[in-house]
């Protein structure tokens, strides 16, 4: 899950790492308090988990209250980049800024550790320091179990060559920001910039922070972070019910077993829309082993409930789940709904395959529901719900 | 021969004696692989009853490991405890450690992994997030349906399970040696390129099918690997051509961030390492034949 700027900035204060004062606010009038209680001036700052909100017109300093009631009118409700802007942070105006500075820590994939990064040339996009000037960035191992004590700190700022005024306050700095990295269970912190004022601090002036959503079991004040305006209503359903669904924006709803092989049935849908002029996936929905008649009938509710999706394409592997508890699932499934009086309109084609096949077919024959297709093999089944949804 | 697991694998199931445990831990069975104990602290000293295969507990692994010679664990420990068993498997040196466990926080499979690592990386970790690995007709350590195929001459490697699942079915008249679901997360143990080597030096393997899926450089990394070492056949798939950048599909480690991870980069990489790519897994499997048909 990635983080607002200021929800970012309260956890960079919650651990240690300097920051300026500011609160977040979603309506124009709000700025005024805010900004009063800054002193009278203050920084505008458009929240939106998006670059390049500055260029877009979205932050901007005020003088005194008033404008900070107007520079947040112009902002809230803006644009920038297909966000829309909902909220406003009110930040108090950094000092004067001598220089700006990049730091950050993540996890390296490819190396199976985490990676602390350092710049002396921040504030502008790390990914442009890196292409253009790439000896610009240092890049130093952490181990996960070792972690940054302020020696690790000082090694990783030594590297980045930071200039020996400002050495001590960026490493006591890199500590916390560690602290804030482990202690939150994130996958990302960074600062960009991190500043050194003219009064001689060090300051994260701007941060991006993204969270394990593995780690929630011990991490409770994560769910508040959620931003629940900005989830697609479907997927906020789905998530409810403990469903694992991505929306897509195709016409084929898509409902199977496993993450691997519903990605793979999402490709295989859209090749196969190629020839039924263009359609595509409406989603993902990972079903999990279980499958069960109660999984299947609330993956069915909210794809039925999709009104993008015009066919729906079953594609189950029976594993170790066998086929026939997975047909009759459907089928039970299909009763649910209309017992709660649900209108099931869409067609649906089911493949199944694996683990007691041949009787899970059967039991799918047998129960001859009027909506419900089988074709038994997966390019076969993708190809048919392509056209059904085509023919719509 | 086969890689990582045979029929003289020792099996311990580390979390047996809970209700994922317990199924898994009679299917395995079921399939004739040799379990030799289980392990929960709280349950030590007690047996538990397989279908008249009685199962001794242990406190812990290297107790297990005293008593029958155990050298392969699988774990199905819930997230929150995972890292401790995994740690604990480690310190005993158990040689193979399957990880089956969904949903392990990164900050604690990264914890693991560099633990390994400092001590030598005398315990191979395959996982976490995934179905374990399957030698058919020898041992089965995971949750791979063990009826699905039978020994045949495919070594086969995946980041998904299922389609670890499909593909055996596909090809489930030729049979595979060994396979392997190395795991969907973004911090796995037992990488492509590990499988690749050892199914390199199987002498029971002819071709190699390898599954990805979106997300991190593995795949790209497996391709330069390809192209150095492996002289066997190396058939792939790659899942997730569809998936929108910044969405997590499923797996953790299934999302693509800005322009890396993608399944195309993948796809590119592996066929210009001369890899044939199947555009679904029905194609792939197909390849797959073709090149054994000669």
């Amino acid at each position: 899950m990635d983080l607002f700027e200021y929800q970012a900035r309260d956890l960079f204060a919650k651990h240690g790492v300097p920051v300026l004062a500011g609160e977040v606010i979603d309506t124009p009038e709000a700025a005024r308090e805010a900004t009063e209680r800054l002193g009278g001036k203050s920084v505008v700052k458009a929240q939106v988990k998006v670059g390049g909100r500055g260029k877009a017109g979205g932050v901007k300093l005020a003088a005194d209250p008033d404008e900070a009631v107007a520079r947040a009118t112009d902002i809230l409700g803006m644009d920038i980049k297909g966000h829309t802007v909902h909220k406003v942070m009110i930040a108090e105006l950094s000092p004067e800024i001598e220089a700006e500075y990049y730091v950050s820590y993540l996890l390296d994939r490819t190396n199976r550790t985490f990676l602390a990064m350092a710049s002396v040339q921040g504030g502008m996009d790390i990914e442009e320091v890196a292409e253009k000037t790439p000896e610009a960035l240092a890049k130093v191992p952490v181990n996960a179990v070792e972690g940054v004590d302020i020696e690790k700190a000082r090694e990783i700022v030594a590297q980045a060559k930071f200039p020996a005024d400002v050495a001590e306050k960026v490493a006591e700095a890199m500590v916390t920001l560690w602290d804030t990295f482990v202690a939150e269970d994130a996958l990302l912190v960074e600062v960009n910039p991190l500043v050194k004022t003219k009064d001689g601090r060090i300051l994260a002036l701007d941060g991006k922070v993204s969270l394990d959503a593995n780690a929630d079991f011990r991490q409770p004040e994560h769910e508040a972070l959620e931003d629940k305006d900005a989830a697609n209503p479907l997927e906020a359903a789905a998530k409810a019910k403990g469903l694992n669904y991505v929306k897509l924006d195709g016409e084929v709803g898509i409902i199977g077993n496993g993450a691997g092989l519903v990605m793979s049935t999402l490709d295989v849908v859209a090749y196969a829309g190629e020839n039924h002029g263009g359609v595509k996936p409406a989603n993902f929905l990972d079903i999990g082993g279980g499958a069960s008649a109660e999984v299947m009938a609330n993956g069915l509710e909210i794809i039925l409930g999709d009104t993008d999706v015009k066919s729906v394409f079953v594609n189950v592997f029976g594993g170790i789940t066998a086929c026939d508890e997975v047909a009759n699932g459907i089928v039970q499934a299909l009763e649910l709904l209309a017992s709660k009086g649900e209108k099931v309109e869409k067609p649906l084609v089911v493949r199944l395959d694996g683990n007691n096949a041949e009787l899970g077919r059967k039991i799918l024959s047998d129960a001859n529901h009027p909506l419900v297709q089988r074709v038994d093999t997966m390019d076969g089944a993708a190809d048919k719900a392509a056209e059904l949804a085509a023919a719509k | 021969m086969a890689i990582f697991l045979n029929k003289d694998s020792k099996v311990i199931v580390q979390g047996m004696t809970g209700a994922t445990g317990m199924k898994h831990t009679k299917l395995m069975l079921g399939d004739g692989t040799n379990i030799v104990g289980g392990v929960n602290p709280r349950k030590a000293g007690t047996s538990v009853d397989f279908d008249g295969t009685e199962v001794p507990v242990f406190g812990t692994v290297k107790e297990a490991m005293e008593k029958t010679g155990a050298n392969v664990s699988v774990l199905f420990v819930p997230p929150a405890f995972s890292k401790a068993a995994v740690v604990e498997a480690i310190d005993a040196e158990i040689p193979l450690a399957v990880v089956i466990t969904e949903g392990i926080a990164v900050h604690d499979s990264a914890a693991f992994w560099a633990y390994a690592k400092a001590k030598g990386n005398k315990t191979r970790i395959i996982g976490p997030n995934c179905p374990g690995l399957i030698t058919p007709g020898q041992s089965n350590a995971g949750i791979i349906p063990g009826d699905i195929t039978k020994p045949g001459r495919i070594g086969l490697v995946s980041k998904s399970g299922t389609l670890t699942y499909q593909m055996m079915y596909e090809l489930r008249d030729i049979g595979f040696s060994s396979a392997v679901g190395i795991g969907g997360d973004p911090v796995i143990g037992t990488t492509h390129i590990d499988a690749l080597e050892a199914f390199e030096a199987d002498p029971d393997t002819d071709l190699i099918v390898m599954i990805g899926e979106i997300g991190g450089d593995a795949e790209e990394r497996a391709a330069d690997f390809i192209k150095a070492n492996v002289t066997k056949p190396v058939v792939g798939y790659v899942a997730g051509f569809t998936a929108p950048e910044g969405k997590t599909m499923g797996h953790a480690g299934a999302i693509v961030s800005g322009s890396s991870g993608t399944a195309a980069a993948k796809k590119e990489a592996l066929e210009a390492a001369g890899v044939k790519v199947g555009k679904t897994p029905t194609e792939t499997a197909k390849l797959a034949r073709e090149i054994l048909a000669g």
